[in-house]
Protein backbone atom coordinates (compact mmCIF):
# COMPACT_ATOMS: atom_id res chain seq x y z
CA UNK A 1 0.00 0.00 0.00
CA UNK A 2 1.44 3.18 -1.04
CA UNK A 3 2.70 6.10 1.75
CA UNK A 4 1.60 9.70 2.42
CA UNK A 5 4.41 12.26 2.47
CA UNK A 6 4.10 11.72 6.28
CA UNK A 7 4.67 8.22 6.27
CA UNK A 8 7.29 8.19 3.68
CA UNK A 9 9.74 11.16 5.52
CA UNK A 10 9.09 8.95 8.90
CA UNK A 11 9.96 6.10 7.34
CA UNK A 12 12.73 7.17 6.60
CA UNK A 13 13.82 8.65 9.91
CA UNK A 14 12.83 5.49 11.75
CA UNK A 15 15.02 2.84 9.48
CA UNK A 16 11.94 0.72 9.09
CA UNK A 17 8.14 1.61 7.05
CA UNK A 18 6.03 2.82 9.70
CA UNK A 19 2.36 3.65 8.60
CA UNK A 20 -0.26 6.26 10.62
CA UNK A 21 -0.71 5.26 14.23
CA UNK A 22 2.16 4.09 14.97
CA UNK A 23 4.85 5.41 17.86
CA UNK A 24 8.03 5.53 16.32
CA UNK A 25 11.50 6.17 17.26
CA UNK A 26 13.21 8.42 14.73
CA UNK A 27 16.34 10.22 13.42
CA UNK A 28 16.25 13.70 13.83
CA UNK A 29 18.57 15.76 11.25
CA UNK A 30 17.84 19.31 12.65
CA UNK A 31 16.74 21.31 15.87
CA UNK A 32 15.96 24.53 16.62
CA UNK A 33 14.80 26.59 19.78
CA UNK A 34 14.50 30.54 20.25
CA UNK A 35 15.03 32.89 22.91
CA UNK A 36 11.62 32.33 24.24
CA UNK A 37 12.41 28.44 24.78
CA UNK A 38 16.32 27.90 24.36
CA UNK A 39 17.08 29.23 27.94
CA UNK A 40 14.33 26.30 29.24
CA UNK A 41 16.15 23.81 26.78
CA UNK A 42 19.54 24.23 27.87
CA UNK A 43 18.44 23.99 31.54
CA UNK A 44 17.00 20.25 30.94
CA UNK A 45 20.37 19.72 29.04
CA UNK A 46 22.21 20.60 32.48
CA UNK A 47 19.43 19.03 34.97
CA UNK A 48 20.47 15.89 32.79
CA UNK A 49 23.75 16.50 32.90
CA UNK A 50 23.87 15.96 28.97
CA UNK A 51 25.03 19.07 27.82
CA UNK A 52 26.18 18.14 24.09
CA UNK A 53 24.92 18.11 20.89
CA UNK A 54 24.52 15.12 18.81
CA UNK A 55 24.97 16.98 15.95
CA UNK A 56 26.20 20.77 16.40
CA UNK A 57 25.85 21.61 12.66
CA UNK A 58 22.36 20.95 12.34
CA UNK A 59 21.50 22.57 15.64
CA UNK A 60 20.44 26.07 15.78
CA UNK A 61 19.75 28.31 18.46
CA UNK A 62 18.08 31.63 17.65
CA UNK A 63 17.48 35.18 18.79
CA UNK A 64 14.54 36.60 16.95
CA UNK A 65 11.89 36.52 19.47
CA UNK A 66 12.82 39.63 21.62
CA UNK A 67 15.65 41.52 19.42
CA UNK A 68 16.61 43.72 20.13
CA UNK A 69 16.16 42.67 23.63
CA UNK A 70 13.94 45.06 25.65
CA UNK A 71 14.91 44.15 29.23
CA UNK A 72 17.98 42.94 31.00
CA UNK A 73 16.14 39.51 31.92
CA UNK A 74 15.91 38.62 27.99
CA UNK A 75 19.46 39.91 27.50
CA UNK A 76 20.72 37.67 30.36
CA UNK A 77 18.80 35.22 28.31
CA UNK A 78 20.44 35.78 25.54
CA UNK A 79 23.69 35.49 26.93
CA UNK A 80 22.98 32.07 28.37
CA UNK A 81 22.42 30.79 24.86
CA UNK A 82 25.35 32.06 23.36
CA UNK A 83 27.49 30.72 25.81
CA UNK A 84 26.03 27.25 25.34
CA UNK A 85 26.27 27.81 21.70
CA UNK A 86 29.87 28.19 22.18
CA UNK A 87 30.08 25.20 24.91
CA UNK A 88 28.41 22.50 23.04
CA UNK A 89 29.59 23.90 19.20
CA UNK A 90 26.58 24.08 17.40
CA UNK A 91 25.01 27.29 15.73
CA UNK A 92 23.49 30.62 17.15
CA UNK A 93 21.49 32.86 14.77
CA UNK A 94 22.59 36.60 16.22
CA UNK A 95 19.54 38.74 16.87
CA UNK A 96 19.02 40.89 13.95
CA UNK A 97 19.30 37.84 11.92
CA UNK A 98 15.25 37.23 11.23
CA UNK A 99 13.13 34.73 11.93
CA UNK A 100 14.17 31.31 12.99
CA UNK A 101 11.50 30.10 10.46
CA UNK A 102 12.64 31.91 7.93
CA UNK A 103 16.19 31.70 7.87
CA UNK A 104 15.54 27.27 8.68
CA UNK A 105 14.52 27.96 4.90
CA UNK A 106 16.85 30.00 3.47
CA UNK A 107 20.18 27.79 4.48
CA UNK A 108 19.17 24.98 6.21
CA UNK A 109 15.87 23.06 5.78
CA UNK A 110 16.18 20.17 2.76
CA UNK A 111 13.59 18.22 1.09
CA UNK A 112 13.34 14.69 3.26
CA UNK A 113 14.64 16.03 6.58
CA UNK A 114 12.78 15.73 10.16
CA UNK A 115 13.32 19.27 11.93
CA UNK A 116 11.76 19.60 15.26
CA UNK A 117 11.99 22.84 16.96
CA UNK A 118 10.77 24.55 20.20
CA UNK A 119 8.70 26.55 18.58
CA UNK A 120 5.01 25.74 17.49
CA UNK A 121 5.78 27.44 13.73
CA UNK A 122 8.76 25.12 12.92
CA UNK A 123 6.23 23.47 10.33
CA UNK A 124 6.85 25.88 7.97
CA UNK A 125 9.99 24.24 6.58
CA UNK A 126 7.54 21.44 5.43
CA UNK A 127 6.79 24.14 2.30
CA UNK A 128 10.39 22.23 1.46
CA UNK A 129 9.27 18.78 1.80
CA UNK A 130 10.88 18.38 5.29
CA UNK A 131 8.88 16.64 8.10
CA UNK A 132 9.28 19.74 10.42
CA UNK A 133 7.41 20.03 13.52
CA UNK A 134 7.06 21.96 16.85
CA UNK A 135 7.91 20.45 19.80
CA UNK A 136 8.34 21.79 23.80
CA UNK A 137 11.83 22.67 25.25
CA UNK A 138 12.18 19.52 26.55
CA UNK A 139 11.74 17.27 23.58
CA UNK A 140 13.41 19.64 21.66
CA UNK A 141 16.69 19.38 24.28
CA UNK A 142 16.40 15.37 23.94
CA UNK A 143 16.57 15.88 20.07
CA UNK A 144 19.78 18.33 20.84
CA UNK A 145 21.18 15.64 22.71
CA UNK A 146 20.76 12.17 21.21
CA UNK A 147 19.59 13.19 18.01
CA UNK A 148 16.26 11.98 17.98
CA UNK A 149 12.90 11.46 19.22
CA UNK A 150 9.59 9.40 18.98
CA UNK A 151 7.29 10.32 17.12
CA UNK A 152 3.26 9.65 16.99
CA UNK A 153 2.98 8.71 12.52
CA UNK A 154 0.56 11.35 12.12
CA UNK A 155 -2.76 10.32 9.50
CA UNK A 156 -2.76 12.91 6.49
CA UNK A 157 -5.35 14.89 5.10
CA UNK A 158 -4.92 15.96 1.33
CA UNK A 159 -5.81 19.27 0.85
CA UNK A 160 -6.55 19.37 -3.32
CA UNK A 161 -5.64 22.54 -4.73
CA UNK A 162 -6.86 23.58 -8.18
CA UNK A 163 -7.20 26.66 -10.30
CA UNK A 164 -5.86 29.94 -10.16
CA UNK A 165 -5.80 33.21 -7.31
CA UNK A 166 -8.41 35.78 -8.32
CA UNK A 167 -6.94 39.69 -8.32
CA UNK A 168 -6.34 40.30 -4.78
CA UNK A 169 -6.27 36.93 -3.15
CA UNK A 170 -3.39 35.43 -1.93
CA UNK A 171 -1.65 32.31 -0.13
CA UNK A 172 -2.63 33.83 3.07
CA UNK A 173 -6.56 33.93 2.57
CA UNK A 174 -5.97 30.15 1.24
CA UNK A 175 -4.32 29.09 4.55
CA UNK A 176 -7.17 31.06 6.13
CA UNK A 177 -10.40 30.17 4.63
CA UNK A 178 -8.87 26.37 4.96
CA UNK A 179 -8.38 26.92 8.98
CA UNK A 180 -11.67 28.85 8.58
CA UNK A 181 -13.30 25.67 7.29
CA UNK A 182 -12.34 22.87 9.37
CA UNK A 183 -11.61 24.96 12.86
CA UNK A 184 -8.49 25.42 14.95
CA UNK A 185 -8.52 22.29 16.17
CA UNK A 186 -9.79 20.29 12.93
CA UNK A 187 -6.35 18.75 11.86
CA UNK A 188 -5.07 18.02 15.68
CA UNK A 189 -2.26 15.83 15.46
CA UNK A 190 -2.63 15.02 11.65
CA UNK A 191 -0.30 16.14 8.70
CA UNK A 192 -1.72 18.59 6.31
CA UNK A 193 -0.59 17.23 2.81
CA UNK A 194 -1.05 20.24 -0.23
CA UNK A 195 -1.43 18.62 -3.57
CA UNK A 196 -3.43 18.82 -6.51
CA UNK A 197 -2.97 20.80 -9.68
CA UNK A 198 -2.23 24.09 -8.36
CA UNK A 199 0.12 23.20 -6.38
CA UNK A 200 3.10 23.70 -8.89
CA UNK A 201 2.41 26.88 -9.48
CA UNK A 202 2.55 27.82 -6.05
CA UNK A 203 6.17 29.74 -5.48
CA UNK A 204 8.19 28.85 -2.41
CA UNK A 205 7.23 32.17 -0.72
CA UNK A 206 3.70 31.49 -0.75
CA UNK A 207 4.03 27.63 0.30
CA UNK A 208 6.21 28.55 3.44
CA UNK A 209 3.25 30.88 4.53
CA UNK A 210 0.82 28.23 3.91
CA UNK A 211 2.91 25.48 5.78
CA UNK A 212 3.89 28.22 8.62
CA UNK A 213 0.06 28.52 9.94
CA UNK A 214 -0.82 24.50 9.38
CA UNK A 215 -0.45 24.46 13.54
CA UNK A 216 -3.20 26.73 13.71
CA UNK A 217 -5.72 23.69 12.44
CA UNK A 218 -3.61 22.27 15.20
CA UNK A 219 -1.87 19.90 12.62
CA UNK A 220 1.82 18.83 13.07
CA UNK A 221 3.20 19.54 10.12
CA UNK A 222 2.09 20.80 6.70
CA UNK A 223 4.00 19.24 3.96
CA UNK A 224 4.40 20.12 0.00
CA UNK A 225 6.07 17.93 -2.56
CA UNK A 226 9.26 18.88 -3.43
CA UNK A 227 9.57 19.43 -6.83
CA UNK A 228 10.74 22.18 -9.32
CA UNK A 229 9.97 24.94 -7.64
CA UNK A 230 11.73 23.53 -4.32
CA UNK A 231 14.62 23.25 -6.60
CA UNK A 232 14.71 26.55 -7.83
CA UNK A 233 14.09 28.22 -4.44
CA UNK A 234 17.50 25.72 -3.34
CA UNK A 235 19.34 26.62 -5.92
CA UNK A 236 18.78 30.40 -5.19
CA UNK A 237 19.55 30.06 -2.13
CA UNK A 238 22.79 28.27 -2.79
CA UNK A 239 21.86 24.81 -1.77
CA UNK A 240 20.68 23.51 -4.89
CA UNK A 241 22.73 20.23 -3.76
CA UNK A 242 20.34 19.44 -1.43
CA UNK A 243 17.24 19.16 -3.64
CA UNK A 244 15.52 15.54 -4.24
CA UNK A 245 12.54 14.66 -5.51
CA UNK A 246 9.53 13.90 -3.06
CA UNK A 247 6.09 13.25 -3.32
CA UNK A 248 3.13 11.20 -1.96
CA UNK A 249 2.85 7.68 -3.38
CA UNK A 250 -0.36 8.37 -5.63
CA UNK A 251 -2.07 5.23 -3.50
CA UNK A 252 -1.60 6.22 -0.33
CA UNK A 253 -4.16 6.45 2.24
CA UNK A 254 -6.09 9.75 3.40
CA UNK A 255 -7.68 10.07 6.44
CA UNK A 256 -9.69 13.06 4.86
CA UNK A 257 -9.62 14.77 1.16
CA UNK A 258 -9.99 18.85 1.39
CA UNK A 259 -10.79 20.46 -2.15
CA UNK A 260 -10.19 24.05 -2.51
CA UNK A 261 -10.87 25.91 -5.74
CA UNK A 262 -8.23 29.12 -5.15
CA UNK A 263 -10.37 31.11 -8.21
CA UNK A 264 -13.73 30.91 -6.02
CA UNK A 265 -11.55 32.38 -3.32
CA UNK A 266 -12.06 36.13 -1.78
CA UNK A 267 -9.70 38.40 0.58
CA UNK A 268 -10.02 37.01 3.91
CA UNK A 269 -9.59 37.72 7.75
CA UNK A 270 -9.48 36.32 11.17
CA UNK A 271 -10.74 38.32 13.50
CA UNK A 272 -10.28 38.38 17.38
CA UNK A 273 -9.29 36.30 19.23
CA UNK A 274 -8.94 33.52 17.35
CA UNK A 275 -7.59 32.19 14.15
CA UNK A 276 -10.93 30.35 12.94
CA UNK A 277 -12.93 33.11 13.29
CA UNK A 278 -12.66 34.14 9.46
CA UNK A 279 -14.81 36.70 8.06
CA UNK A 280 -14.64 38.07 4.09
CA UNK A 281 -12.77 41.23 4.18
CA UNK A 282 -15.64 43.24 3.03
CA UNK A 283 -17.66 41.96 5.74
CA UNK A 284 -15.69 43.56 8.71
CA UNK A 285 -14.59 46.80 6.30
CA UNK A 286 -14.53 49.99 7.56
CA UNK A 287 -13.41 48.52 10.88
CA UNK A 288 -11.23 51.41 12.38
CA UNK A 289 -7.18 50.20 12.96
CA UNK A 290 -4.30 51.75 14.93
CA UNK A 291 -2.13 49.43 13.99
CA UNK A 292 -0.62 47.53 11.12
CA UNK A 293 2.22 44.92 11.26
CA UNK A 294 3.70 43.35 7.87
CA UNK A 295 5.79 40.56 8.87
CA UNK A 296 6.73 37.53 10.67
CA UNK A 297 7.50 33.84 9.66
CA UNK A 298 4.30 33.97 8.05
CA UNK A 299 4.54 37.30 5.56
CA UNK A 300 7.46 38.40 6.13
CA UNK A 301 9.34 37.55 2.73
CA UNK A 302 9.91 39.77 -0.43
CA UNK A 303 7.20 38.95 -2.48
CA UNK A 304 4.77 39.86 0.81
CA UNK A 305 7.19 43.50 1.30
CA UNK A 306 6.76 43.67 -3.05
CA UNK A 307 3.05 43.10 -2.64
CA UNK A 308 2.31 45.97 0.19
CA UNK A 309 5.12 48.48 -1.70
CA UNK A 310 3.19 48.11 -4.92
CA UNK A 311 -0.10 49.17 -3.10
CA UNK A 312 1.66 52.23 -0.35
CA UNK A 313 3.84 53.25 -3.04
CA UNK A 314 3.75 57.36 -3.48
CA UNK A 315 0.52 57.06 -1.22
CA UNK A 316 0.25 58.15 2.89
CA UNK A 317 -0.45 55.83 5.74
CA UNK A 318 -3.46 57.17 7.49
CA UNK A 319 -2.90 59.54 9.73
CA UNK A 320 -4.59 57.60 13.25
CA UNK A 321 -2.27 54.25 11.96
CA UNK A 322 1.22 53.59 12.20
CA UNK A 323 2.52 50.90 9.91
CA UNK A 324 5.07 48.66 11.27
CA UNK A 325 6.95 46.44 8.68
CA UNK A 326 9.51 43.78 10.14
CA UNK A 327 11.68 41.76 6.81
CA UNK A 328 11.71 38.29 8.54
CA UNK A 329 15.06 38.20 7.26
CA UNK A 330 18.86 39.88 6.97
CA UNK A 331 18.56 38.97 2.90
CA UNK A 332 14.92 39.39 3.00
CA UNK A 333 15.69 43.31 4.24
CA UNK A 334 18.76 43.65 2.09
CA UNK A 335 16.72 42.39 -1.08
CA UNK A 336 13.76 44.97 -0.26
CA UNK A 337 16.28 47.63 0.23
CA UNK A 338 18.32 47.56 -3.01
CA UNK A 339 14.82 47.30 -4.75
CA UNK A 340 13.48 50.46 -2.75
CA UNK A 341 10.43 48.67 -0.86
CA UNK A 342 11.69 50.13 2.27
CA UNK A 343 12.36 53.32 0.66
CA UNK A 344 8.69 53.19 -0.40
CA UNK A 345 7.42 51.79 3.67
CA UNK A 346 8.98 55.03 5.16
CA UNK A 347 8.00 57.43 2.39
CA UNK A 348 4.23 56.02 3.13
CA UNK A 349 5.11 57.11 7.21
CA UNK A 350 5.70 53.64 8.15
CA UNK A 351 8.70 52.42 10.49
CA UNK A 352 10.90 49.77 9.29
CA UNK A 353 12.47 47.17 12.23
CA UNK A 354 15.37 44.50 12.86
CA UNK A 355 14.85 41.58 11.20
CA UNK A 356 12.80 39.19 13.66
CA UNK A 357 9.58 38.55 15.17
CA UNK A 358 9.03 41.90 15.79
CA UNK A 359 5.55 42.88 17.03
CA UNK A 360 3.92 39.35 16.53
CA UNK A 361 4.48 37.71 19.91
CA UNK A 362 4.05 40.70 22.22
CA UNK A 363 6.91 41.11 24.23
CA UNK A 364 8.43 44.47 22.24
CA UNK A 365 7.89 46.30 19.59
CA UNK A 366 4.31 47.65 18.94
CA UNK A 367 2.72 46.69 22.34
CA UNK A 368 -1.55 47.76 21.88
CA UNK A 369 -2.76 50.24 24.04
CA UNK A 370 -6.28 49.56 25.94
CA UNK A 371 -9.09 49.27 23.33
CA UNK A 372 -6.63 48.97 20.20
CA UNK A 373 -6.80 47.27 16.76
CA UNK A 374 -4.11 46.16 15.18
CA UNK A 375 -4.18 44.72 11.38
CA UNK A 376 -1.32 41.63 11.41
CA UNK A 377 0.35 39.54 8.61
CA UNK A 378 1.60 37.23 10.93
CA UNK A 379 -0.46 34.25 11.86
CA UNK A 380 -1.77 34.68 15.61
CA UNK A 381 -4.52 37.01 16.94
CA UNK A 382 -4.98 35.64 20.23
CA UNK A 383 -6.26 37.48 23.19
CA UNK A 384 -3.29 39.27 24.80
CA UNK A 385 -0.55 38.17 22.14
CA UNK A 386 0.27 41.80 21.30
CA UNK A 387 1.38 42.21 25.38
CA UNK A 388 -2.57 43.34 25.65
CA UNK A 389 -5.39 41.37 26.32
CA UNK A 390 -7.58 44.48 26.15
CA UNK A 391 -6.80 44.89 22.87
CA UNK A 392 -7.94 43.12 19.30
CA UNK A 393 -5.56 41.54 16.36
CA UNK A 394 -7.25 40.72 12.95
CA UNK A 395 -5.15 38.75 10.27
CA UNK A 396 -5.07 38.92 6.60
CA UNK A 397 -2.78 39.53 3.76
CA UNK A 398 -0.22 41.82 3.12
CA UNK A 399 -2.24 43.30 0.20
CA UNK A 400 -4.98 43.89 2.63
CA UNK A 401 -2.61 44.81 5.30
CA UNK A 402 -1.59 47.40 3.21
CA UNK A 403 -4.46 48.76 2.07
CA UNK A 404 -5.59 48.82 6.01
CA UNK A 405 -2.53 51.01 6.31
CA UNK A 406 -4.00 53.53 3.73
CA UNK A 407 -7.09 53.78 4.83
CA UNK A 408 -6.74 53.29 8.76
CA UNK A 409 -9.63 50.93 8.78
CA UNK A 410 -10.27 47.38 7.40
CA UNK A 411 -9.96 47.55 3.51
CA UNK A 412 -10.34 45.18 0.57
CA UNK A 413 -7.34 45.13 -1.05
CA UNK A 414 -9.28 45.35 -4.73
CA UNK A 415 -9.80 48.51 -3.95
CA UNK A 416 -6.26 50.03 -3.99
CA UNK A 417 -4.45 47.46 -6.39
CA UNK A 418 -3.90 49.32 -9.58
CA UNK B 1 -3.30 8.25 41.49
CA UNK B 2 -6.42 10.07 42.77
CA UNK B 3 -7.16 13.96 42.70
CA UNK B 4 -9.54 15.23 44.46
CA UNK B 5 -10.43 19.39 43.83
CA UNK B 6 -12.16 22.13 43.18
CA UNK B 7 -13.04 23.14 39.88
CA UNK B 8 -11.95 26.13 37.53
CA UNK B 9 -13.69 26.05 34.68
CA UNK B 10 -13.08 27.60 30.85
CA UNK B 11 -14.26 27.44 27.45
CA UNK B 12 -12.39 26.38 24.27
CA UNK B 13 -9.50 27.04 22.70
CA UNK B 14 -7.57 28.10 25.91
CA UNK B 15 -3.98 29.15 24.34
CA UNK B 16 -1.03 29.29 25.59
CA UNK B 17 -1.00 32.94 25.30
CA UNK B 18 -3.38 33.09 27.80
CA UNK B 19 -2.05 30.11 29.75
CA UNK B 20 1.40 32.14 30.40
CA UNK B 21 1.87 35.40 27.98
CA UNK B 22 5.20 35.61 26.31
CA UNK B 23 6.38 38.94 28.14
CA UNK B 24 6.71 36.53 31.16
CA UNK B 25 8.76 34.06 29.19
CA UNK B 26 12.28 35.40 30.42
CA UNK B 27 11.83 33.36 33.72
CA UNK B 28 11.64 29.37 34.62
CA UNK B 29 11.04 30.20 38.48
CA UNK B 30 7.84 28.11 39.37
CA UNK B 31 6.65 30.93 41.89
CA UNK B 32 7.07 34.05 38.99
CA UNK B 33 5.20 31.92 36.65
CA UNK B 34 2.82 30.69 39.10
CA UNK B 35 1.73 34.28 39.48
CA UNK B 36 0.45 35.03 35.86
CA UNK B 37 -0.80 32.03 35.83
CA UNK B 38 -4.15 31.71 33.16
CA UNK B 39 -4.32 35.88 33.73
CA UNK B 40 -4.95 36.75 30.42
CA UNK B 41 -7.72 34.58 30.64
CA UNK B 42 -9.28 35.70 34.25
CA UNK B 43 -7.36 38.29 36.04
CA UNK B 44 -8.55 36.82 39.66
CA UNK B 45 -6.95 33.16 38.79
CA UNK B 46 -3.40 33.93 39.87
CA UNK B 47 -4.70 34.93 43.45
CA UNK B 48 -7.36 32.32 43.78
CA UNK B 49 -6.22 29.28 42.31
CA UNK B 50 -5.18 26.87 45.32
CA UNK B 51 -3.06 23.72 45.18
CA UNK B 52 -5.36 20.84 44.51
CA UNK B 53 -7.76 22.65 42.04
CA UNK B 54 -8.31 21.18 38.87
CA UNK B 55 -8.93 23.13 35.28
CA UNK B 56 -11.72 21.52 33.37
CA UNK B 57 -11.87 23.00 29.22
CA UNK B 58 -13.25 22.75 26.25
CA UNK B 59 -12.21 21.85 22.73
CA UNK B 60 -8.06 22.52 21.85
CA UNK B 61 -6.76 23.09 25.49
CA UNK B 62 -3.22 24.53 24.62
CA UNK B 63 -3.87 25.58 21.63
CA UNK B 64 -0.94 27.63 20.05
CA UNK B 65 2.63 28.63 20.89
CA UNK B 66 4.93 25.57 22.01
CA UNK B 67 5.88 27.27 25.39
CA UNK B 68 6.80 24.58 27.86
CA UNK B 69 6.41 27.51 30.72
CA UNK B 70 2.49 26.60 29.99
CA UNK B 71 2.12 23.94 31.76
CA UNK B 72 4.77 24.62 34.47
CA UNK B 73 2.83 27.54 35.19
CA UNK B 74 0.00 25.23 35.84
CA UNK B 75 1.55 23.01 37.66
CA UNK B 76 3.62 25.82 39.80
CA UNK B 77 0.42 27.19 40.68
CA UNK B 78 -0.64 23.92 42.23
CA UNK B 79 -3.16 22.74 39.40
CA UNK B 80 -3.46 18.94 40.31
CA UNK B 81 -5.13 18.14 36.50
CA UNK B 82 -6.26 19.70 33.68
CA UNK B 83 -9.64 17.85 32.31
CA UNK B 84 -10.45 18.61 28.52
CA UNK B 85 -12.85 17.68 26.02
CA UNK B 86 -9.77 17.90 23.83
CA UNK B 87 -5.74 18.82 24.06
CA UNK B 88 -3.61 20.82 21.60
CA UNK B 89 -0.77 18.40 20.26
CA UNK B 90 2.46 20.15 21.93
CA UNK B 91 0.53 21.01 25.15
CA UNK B 92 -0.11 17.49 25.56
CA UNK B 93 3.54 16.26 24.78
CA UNK B 94 5.03 19.37 27.29
CA UNK B 95 2.10 18.18 30.20
CA UNK B 96 3.61 14.63 29.78
CA UNK B 97 7.44 15.59 29.82
CA UNK B 98 6.79 18.19 32.57
CA UNK B 99 4.46 15.77 35.12
CA UNK B 100 1.55 17.21 34.47
CA UNK B 101 -1.52 15.00 34.46
CA UNK B 102 -4.21 15.65 32.12
CA UNK B 103 -6.98 13.80 31.24
CA UNK B 104 -9.82 14.09 28.23
CA UNK B 105 -12.90 13.87 28.59
CA UNK B 106 -15.47 15.98 26.62
CA UNK B 107 -18.95 14.21 28.94
CA UNK B 108 -17.00 15.46 31.81
CA UNK B 109 -16.30 18.80 30.20
CA UNK B 110 -19.69 19.41 29.23
CA UNK B 111 -20.82 18.49 32.68
CA UNK B 112 -18.76 20.14 35.34
CA UNK B 113 -19.74 23.89 36.57
CA UNK B 114 -17.17 26.45 37.93
CA UNK B 115 -16.45 25.10 42.07
CA UNK B 116 -17.93 21.84 41.65
CA UNK B 117 -15.63 19.17 43.56
CA UNK B 118 -14.35 16.40 41.25
CA UNK B 119 -12.19 13.51 41.92
CA UNK B 120 -10.25 12.17 38.97
CA UNK B 121 -8.96 8.65 39.35
CA UNK B 122 -5.99 8.24 36.88
CA UNK B 123 -5.29 4.20 37.55
CA UNK B 124 -8.53 3.52 36.94
CA UNK B 125 -9.70 5.87 34.38
CA UNK B 126 -12.45 7.10 36.19
CA UNK B 127 -13.45 10.62 36.33
CA UNK B 128 -16.79 11.60 38.91
CA UNK B 129 -18.50 14.46 39.65
CA UNK B 130 -21.40 14.52 42.15
CA UNK B 131 -23.21 11.30 41.27
CA UNK B 132 -22.21 10.80 38.08
CA UNK B 133 -18.89 9.28 36.65
CA UNK B 134 -17.18 9.51 33.65
CA UNK B 135 -14.68 6.90 31.71
CA UNK B 136 -11.71 8.72 30.66
CA UNK B 137 -9.53 7.69 27.81
CA UNK B 138 -6.10 5.70 29.62
CA UNK B 139 -2.88 7.34 28.02
CA UNK B 140 -1.13 5.66 25.20
CA UNK B 141 0.73 3.10 26.96
CA UNK B 142 4.52 4.22 25.52
CA UNK B 143 3.14 7.87 26.87
CA UNK B 144 2.91 5.69 30.30
CA UNK B 145 6.15 4.75 30.37
CA UNK B 146 7.15 8.25 30.31
CA UNK B 147 4.74 9.12 33.46
CA UNK B 148 6.37 5.99 35.06
CA UNK B 149 9.91 6.90 34.74
CA UNK B 150 9.22 10.52 36.11
CA UNK B 151 9.25 12.40 32.34
CA UNK B 152 11.10 12.24 29.09
CA UNK B 153 14.63 13.88 30.22
CA UNK B 154 14.69 10.48 33.49
CA UNK B 155 12.78 8.39 30.68
CA UNK B 156 15.34 9.43 27.91
CA UNK B 157 18.67 8.54 30.27
CA UNK B 158 17.34 5.13 31.06
CA UNK B 159 16.05 4.08 27.68
CA UNK B 160 16.97 6.14 24.84
CA UNK B 161 20.64 6.74 25.24
CA UNK B 162 21.37 3.09 25.58
CA UNK B 163 19.69 2.28 22.46
CA UNK B 164 21.51 5.37 20.38
CA UNK B 165 24.80 3.63 22.29
CA UNK B 166 23.72 -0.06 21.72
CA UNK B 167 20.70 -0.44 19.30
Amino acid sequence: MGQTLAEQLLSRAAGHAVAAGEITLARVDRCLTQDGTGPLAVRRLEEAGMVQAANPAGTVLYLDHAAPSPRRELSNDHMLLREFAARVGCRLSEVGEGVCHQLMAEDHAAPGEVIIGADSHTCTAGALGAFATGMGSTDVAVGIALGMNWFRVPESFRVELSGEFSRGVYAKDVILALIGQIGADGATYKALEFGGPAVSRLAMDERLTMANMAVEAGAKVGLFPSDQETRRYLTEQGRGDAWQPLAADTDATYERVLRVDLGELEPVVACPHTVDNISLVQDVAGTPIQQVFIGSCTNGRISDLEVAAEILRGRRVHSGTRLIVVPASRRVYLEALDRGFLRIFVEAGGMVLAPGCGPCVGVHEGILGDGEASFNTSNRNFKGRLGNPEAFIYLGSPATAAATALRGRITDPREVLE
Amino acid sequence: MLLEGRVWRFGDNVDTDQIIPARYLNTTDPAELAAHCMEDADPEFPGKVRPGDILVAGRNFGCGSSREQAPLSLKAAGVACVVAASFARIFYRNAINIGLPIVECPEAAGAVAQGDRIAVDLGAGVLRAGEASFRVAPFPEFMQRIIAAGGLVPYTRQKLAKEVQDP
